[in-house]
């Protein structure tokens, strides 16, 4: 029985392979560790959005994982979503066209949650971009800007070609 | 988070052993949506901590054989949302199991982790007693399926022993033709636990089964055979003396901050109606297209 673990992952589209303690989080790896600080902690009880990643492409909450969880998997944080020349990713764009954050702390969770969902669906309503978004909180309310970023983002990736 | 030893077993045999030689002080880690919150919060402590997603055994998460689904250990709340054939036969279980926290936490969180957790307000213990579900058990002894009903036991508490584990649950469609519908009341729209839950089935034979949770050490199920409630011409007083009895073990608590024992007494009366409705209205529209 062993306290550390080792973990083969991708990360950002990196093989990367770390040593962790078997009770940190996804979350602590990631800001502490490999210094991804671009994944928020918050209410870090799986409640508020903030650290939200993708996991194999789905959106989990890093907060209430186990680093383990990753093993093989491919992690992918808001570090990881702008292109090789360092181009934002359009989900970024949109976010700061549609001047959608206030205060930005919960964005990165908001933005992960969006790329989830356009991975699944390049031409979603506004009332399912809601519920794909409804498990990131905004204390801001910003909630109206974050859907007509969502909107814009899926819009241009879909005339770019980039989702269909 | 305490320092644990972690353990991720790849076979059920394996798993079993890992179990035996930890003793009591082990927690089971799926999706872990509560457990390594409790752990964090130094509600838990365990000295082991045994991952089941890579158990051989437990993959793939859904299988169907004939009438009967088996979500084993590892199935998600995503998955059984996005199942056509749960959606079909159990649309009750996948009217509880989309409102279960958010997103992220349907798409990591268990069915099973759901319910051998044991909190009273389990959103798919419900659905899940209402069906009849069974909940198989692996351990040194070997493989026993037990009644849910007789599973769940009170807060916190099922009957799972030392050095057990539930490796899946199993439900079958019924012979009969069943309408079903399944409730819950919150103080908000959106992520929030439930003050109470409730689900109702309906079949072509008059014989109505509801389960409510939330309002008690435990959620319960209870039948109607009289066909009152199932009747959809009996009056609303009639459907409401029935499920007077019904609610009698209703005893929600005085010190919960989420609703007071009269509403949720009150709101049971209003879900319970409202599930039953529903639910005749689903065998009606499977009679018309049998």
């Amino acid at each position: 029985m062993s306290e550390t673990v080792h973990i083969e992952s991708t990360i950002n589209g990196r093989d990367c392979a770390f040593e962790v303690a078997a009770n940190h989080t996804l979350l602590d790896v990631l800001r502490d560790q490999l210094g991804l600080t671009g994944t928020k902690e918050c209410c870090v009880v799986g409640e508020c959005g903030a650290c939200t990643v993708l996991v194999d492409d789905v959106n989990h909450y890093a907060c209430s994982m186990l680093t383990h969880s990753v093993r093989g998997r491919a992690v992918l944080t808001v570090e990881g979503l702008q292109d090789a020349n360092g181009a934002l990713h359009p989900i970024q764009q949109a976010f700061i066209d549609e001047l959608a954050p206030q205060c930005g702390y919960c964005t990165p969770g908001q933005i992960m949650s969006a790329v989830a969902l356009l991975k699944e669906n390049a031409d979603p309503t506004r009332d399912e971009v809601r519920h794909a978004l409804s498990g990131n909180l905004c204390r801001c309310g910003a909630y109206d800007h974050y859907l007509n970023a969502v909107l814009r983002a899926a819009a241009d990736m879909r005339n770019a070609g980039q989702i269909a | 988070m305490k320092v644990f030893s972690y353990e991720r077993p790849e076979s059920l045999d394996e798993a079993i052993q890992v179990l035996a030689a930890s003793g009591s002080d082990v927690e089971i880690l799926a999706g872990g949506t509560d457990l390594v919150i409790a752990m964090r919060d130094r509600h838990s402590q365990p000295k082991v901590v045994v991952d089941i997603k890579r158990v051989a055994e437990l993959s793939p998460s859904l299988i169907w054989d004939g009438n009967t689904v088996t979500l084993s250990a590892t199935a998600t709340m995503s998955e059984v949302v996005g199942d056509e054939g749960i959606n079909t036969h159990f649309p009750a279980l996948v009217e509880a199991a989309v409102v279960v926290g958010s997103v992220q936490i349907r798409n990591r969180a268990t069915v099973v982790g759901n319910i051998c957790n044991g909190s009273p307000a389990a959103d798919t213990a419900p659905p899940l007693l209402a069906y009849d579900a069974l909940v198989v058990v692996a351990g040194p002894d070997g493989i026993r399926r037990i009644g849910i009903d007789d599973f769940i036991v009170g807060p916190g508490k099922t009957d799972l022993h030392e050095g057990e584990l539930a490796i899946a649950i199993e439900l079958s469609a019924p012979s009969r033709l069943v309408g079903s519908a399944y409730e819950r009341m919150t103080r908000r729209r959106g992520t929030d636990l439930a003050s109470v839950t409730l689900c109702a089935t309906v079949d072509d034979a008059g014989v109505t089964q509801i389960a409510y949770g939330s309002v008690g050490p435990r959620a319960w199920l209870k039948k109607d055979e009289s066909g009152i409630l199932a009747d959809p011409s009996a009056s609303d007083e009639a459907k409401a003396a029935v499920l007077e009895g019904i609610f009698a073990d209703a005893s929600p608590s005085v010190r919960s901050l989420r609703a007071s024992p009269d509403y949720r007494r009150a709101m049971l009366r209003v879900l319970g109606a409202r599930a039953v409705g529903r639910a005749i209205e689903r065998l009606q529209e499977l009679q018309g297209v049998s």
